[in-house]
């Protein structure tokens, strides 16, 4: 009896050493998108990629403002332990342009004219606006004011009628 | 990325109903949203998605600026202001002179659309001026 557990005993000690001996000699894929993500948002040039990874392939997708941010977030990923491969799928996508406060103000001038119920402003390139006016003719006022890139609006003291 | 899921039926929407070159940023806690529609109607579908997710567009953290896709050279213009004339200006700003008018519902030569709120128009009676381009509707080559 005695012999028998301690052969059972030895198995399992010898089972669970090789386990561990594999997992210490490979990193897991999840470990390396962990090591990869952590190592993406720690950079402010990659904050907008994702990375999957598959037997050590990372890919990464998302993001970037242009070539020069893709090429490096491919060379960020390829020094983190563990990545065999990078496939970069990342996509370049130019970064918004938004009017100056002088263009938005001439732009705005323009566009509220033909709308005395309404006063607008600029503030840090936003467009603010009060007042009051019917659906149809804000709907027709907005279409034109998205047209001059604004940081947004402030609609606070707007009302439609 | 809350703005992109806050607008994502807009995004499909748009995604969907092949609208060319198709941008959607978010920057700064606003979402753009650029590209050219295929026709008028597309986008009006898509305002009117917008109107929905946001009654009243009111709470301006969404910037969309899509055009109608341009198939021919636009040539002819009609005058679509509500019902008065629309001034033609020296140069294109409210802030100068009149030079001319355009009578409600007139056909008129769009010279040059200089900017997407100023085109440069000819009238029938060869006055030449900037234009407010929201009260100009293209016309069609027949």
């Amino acid at each position: 009896m005695k012999k028998i557990s301690i052969s059972i005993a030895m198995m399992a000690f010898f089972t669970l050493a090789i386990a561990f001996t594999s997992c210490k000699s490979k990193v897991s894929d999840a470990d390396v998108k962990t090591a990869v993500e952590t190592a993406l948002k720690a950079d402010p040039m990659a904050v907008n990629t994702m990375v999957s990874v598959e037997k050590g392939v990372a890919t990464i997708s998302g993001e970037c403002k242009d070539d020069a941010c893709k090429t490096h977030c491919a060379d960020l990923v390829k020094g983190i332990k563990g990545v065999k491969e990078v496939v970069n799928n990342c996509t370049v996508t130019p970064p918004v342009v938004n009017s100056t406060d002088d263009a938005l103000t001439m732009g705005l001038t323009d566009a509220l004219k033909d709308n005395p119920g309404v006063t607008g402003s600029v503030d840090m390139g936003k467009i603010v606006l009060k007042g009051e006016i019917a659906k149809a003719k804000w709907a027709a006022l907005k279409q034109m004011l998205d047209k001059l890139t604004p940081k947004g609006y402030n609609l606070d003291g707007l009302t439609i009628k | 990325m809350v703005l992109q899921n806050k607008y994502n039926e807009l995004v499909t929407a748009a995604t969907n109903s092949a609208v060319a070159n198709l941008q959607v940023r978010e920057q700064e806690g606003i979402l753009y949203i650029d590209g050219e529609a295929p026709t008028g109607a597309v986008k009006d579908m898509l305002w009117s998605v917008y109107d929905k997710i946001d009654p009243n567009f009111l709470s301006g953290d969404l910037v969309m600026n899509i055009n109608v896709i341009a198939t021919a050279p636009v040539t002819k213009a009609k005058v679509t202001t509500e019902r008065s004339n629309l001034n033609i200006r020296k140069g294109p700003g409210t802030d100068q002179p009149i030079v001319g008018k355009a009578a409600h519902h007139e056909i008129v030569t769009v010279v040059s659309q200089t900017s997407e709120q100023w085109w440069l128009i000819r009238t029938v009676d060869n006055e030449e001026g900037y234009a407010y381009a929201q009260y100009l509707t293209p016309e069609l080559e027949s």
